[in-house]
Formats: structure tokens, C-alpha cells, sequence
């Protein structure tokens, strides 16, 4: 059956709460889960005050000031701090979102909750395994597959089809989607989950491509598509404000067409 | 750090490669048909709700001849038929991907989807089996 309770070693105990800031006029409270695999201790949860005189507004902010200012065993990953790379995606109060584009003002009520995206295997801290994600990702065969000669200048494209394309190419690969998803929580092994569908669809979706059927056949099963149940938590959680739901939906669509 | 070192990684996972995993046994090239067939057994039950509320209503009270005289109008047959056939087909469909969601132990999942077709198709027998009888006043 599906694991609805944490496996033991993934309880969380305990915490430790760091002393607040010398001289800070204004603190605001996070509260960052920890895990780290040398200690063979189970997670928990530490809580930090950042001093916000003296740091950016972001969630990204106050943890890079934590990591500069309190405490530098604190891992997480970033890179571009404006919501391109996608690096940065993590669970604050409750909603898989990018740390760089989340301003900490926007977290209302007390602390600003910190985890890593929900139901992966964590490496450190805030760092989730997303192997079998960019592995699923990899199995949609993201690039341009085509059989005849290639052209000496480019593969022509109308305005029109090239709209097609508009809410699909957009996706950063931050995982926020598909670790919100409770059809790729139970099912992540074998649903391919809403960020590689929607890029399956953008592949799929693309009128230079030549390889739809073969395309949409990898796609046709049970578990890689249809796991899919309109839940719609991708496109809450989308800190680009995609609709892979959506995208999935065309898929089906799709897949009926060329039926009947 | 290997998927296999992280923590909360599955239990047993082999040696074979991330893609490798992903891809198994390949994609089983069907589910559209359960798919469309789920959406048309949900119109067809969303269209004839209403007639088979009225005719409830009608039969509410009634004794067995009653019933057996409202039945042996085709129409009202019909309706009914239909009625079970759809429902019951949407039943084994959506309580086919209850269990493929949940049920992860291979054989219980087997087992379980085995017994949703047996119940599934002893229901939708059964029930036309009691209109066939009463709308033919046996």
C-alpha cells in the first residue's frame, strides 16, 4: 500500500533554536528543516531570526544571510536569485515555490516554514534527489527528432505554431509541479509526472517535430499519463504560473484524436 | 550522492540506471480506451440521472405487479439498462485506478483489480437480470 506515515527514519525530532541576533532592531523567524546523512540522526527542525535591516527581502535572502551570518553548515542550492534556474525550489509555508521569487513579507502569519520539496529522497537540508526527475525527463526525448534532410538554413516555423508553444517552453525544471502532485507522491516510479509531461507535450506540440506518434506511443500507459487526475496542484505551485494540468489534458486530447 | 545513498530512497532499488528505471518494461500502449470510455459512461449517466430519479420515484410504493407494469414499458426498460450498464462500467473503471493508485504490492494488486471485474460484471448481471425479469411480468 501507499506510505501515508513518514518512514521512522524521516520523523522529525526536536530542533534547535539559535540565539536571536546581537544588536537587530527587526528579526523575522525561520523555521528550516535539517538532515544531515553523517550523523545518522533523524530530521529536524532548527529556527533561526534573521535580522531583515540587513537583508534582501526574499526567503533566498534570508537564508543566504543564515548561512553568512548564523549558521554555514545550512545547505541548500541557488544560483540566479530571479527565478530563472530553478535551482532554489523548496517548501515555504506549506507551497512549493522558488526561495528567490518568494518574498518573506508574503509568508502572514509567524514564522516562515521551511522544507524541502515534498516526497523526495533528500541528499542535505533543502536538497532533494531529483534523479529520478530529470531521468523522467530525459525519457520524453526533449529535443527535436526529425526524419527528413536537414534544411541548409533552419526548420521553418509559422507566427502561429510557434504560439503553440507559448505556456509550454517557459518551464524552468524546478520540480515545484510534480512534488506537489499526489499522483507522482504515490505513484513516482512509473507516473512521469507534470513537469515531463508538460515538456512532452511542448515536443509534442511543436510542428517542426516529426516524431508525434512515436512520441505520443512512449507516452500512452496507464501509469506514464493517466495517473494523471486533474488535481490541478501543478498549477497552484507553479512559480511561473504554467498550467501543466493543462498541458497534460492536451496530451489526452491528443491521444483520443488519433483513436477515433 | 547516488539516488541508492539519499535519504528516503526506496527500498531495494538496483544498480540500473535512472533511465533505465524510468523506461521498465516500456510504455504499455493503452489506458486512452478506459480513459474515453470513463467519459462517455459519465455523460451517459449525467443525461439519464434525471429519468432514472423519476422512475425511482414512480416505483416508490409500489408493489411487485406495480412495479412490474411500470417496467414492462420498453422505454422505462431501457432507460434502466442503460443506466446499469454505464454505471457499472464507470464503477469498474474508476475503482480500477483507486487501486492502481494505492495498491503497490503486485499480486494483492492483481488480485484486487480481478475481484473489482467479478464484482463489477455480477452487479451489472444481477440488476439487469431483476428489470429483464419484471419489465417481462415473470
Amino acid at each position: 500500500m501507499v506510505e501515508f506515515a513518514l518512514p521512522k527514519n524521516s520523523k522529525i525530532s526536536g530542533g534547535k533554536t539559535w540565539p536571536k541576533p546581537a544588536g537587530a532592531t527587526e528579526t523575522r523567524e525561520f523555521r528550516v528543516y535539517r538532515w544531515n546523512p553523517d550523523d545518522g540522526k533523524n530530521p529536524s527542525v532548527d529556527t533561526y531570526y534573521v535580522d531583515t535591516q540587513d537583508c534582501g527581502p526574499m526567503v533566498l535572502d534570508g537564508l543566504i544571510w543564515i548561512k553568512n551570518n548564523i549558521d554555514p553548515s545550512l545547505t541548500f542550492r541557488r544560483s540566479c536569485r530571479e527565478g530563472v534556474c530553478g535551482s532554489c525550489a523548496m517548501n515555504i509555508d506549506g507551497q512549493n515555490t522558488l526561495a528567490c521569487t518568494r518574498s518573506m513579507h508574503d509568508v502572514k502569519d509567524g514564522a516562515v516554514k521551511i522544507n524541502p520539496l515534498p516526497h523526495q529522497p533528500v541528499v542535505k537540508d533543502l536538497i532533494p534527489d531529483l534523479t529520478n526527475f530529470y531521468a523522467q525527463y530525459a525519457s520524453v526525448e526533449p529535443w527535436l527528432k526529425t526524419t527528413s534532410p536537414t534544411p541548409q538554413k533552419e526548420w521553418k516555423q509559422s507566427h502561429e505554431d510557434r504560439e503553440k508553444l507559448d505556456g509550454l517552453y517557459e518551464c524552468i525544471l524546478c520540480a515545484c509541479c510534480s512534488t506537489s502532485c499526489p499522483s507522482y507522491w504515490w505513484n513516482s516510479e512509473r507516473y512521469l509526472g507534470p513537469a515531463a509531461l508538460l515538456q512532452a507535450n511542448r515536443w509534442v506540440s511543436d510542428s517542426r517535430d516529426e516524431a508525434t506518434g512515436e512520441r505520443l506511443d512512449n507516452l500512452e500507459d496507464p501509469f506514464r499519463l493517466y495517473r494523471c487526475h486533474t488535481i490541478m496542484n501543478c498549477a497552484k505551485a507553479c512559480p511561473k504560473g504554467l498550467n501543466p494540468a493543462e498541458a497534460i489534458a492536451e496530451l489526452k486530447l491528443k491521444m483520443v484524436e488519433r483513436q477515433i | 550522492m547516488s539516488f541508492d545513498e539519499s535519504h528516503g530512497s526506496p527500498k531495494g532499488s538496483s544498480m540500473r540506471t535512472p533511465l533505465g528505471r524510468v523506461r521498465n518494461l516500456g510504455a504499455a500502449h493503452s489506458g486512452t480506451s478506459d480513459f474515453w470510455r470513463q467519459r462517455i459512461t459519465g455523460v451517459a449517466m449525467t443525461l439519464l440521472m434525471i429519468p432514472v430519479i423519476v422512475i425511482v420515484m414512480m416505483l416508490l410504493g409500489r408493489n411487485q405487479a406495480g412495479a412490474a407494469q411500470i417496467l414492462g414499458s420498453l422505454p422505462i426498460a431501457v432507460i434502466l439498462l442503460l443506466f446499469i450498464f454505464a454505471s457499472a462500467w464507470h464503477m469498474k473503471i474508476g475503482m480500477q485506478v483507486v487501486i492502481e493508485d494505492y495498491i503497490h504490492n503486485e499480486k494483492l494488486k492483481l488480485i484486487s483489480i480481478m475481484l473489482n471485474n467479478f464484482f463489477s460484471f455480477a452487479v451489472a448481471l444481477a440488476s439487469t437480470y431483476a428489470i429483464l425479469k419484471l419489465s417481462s411480468g415473470v
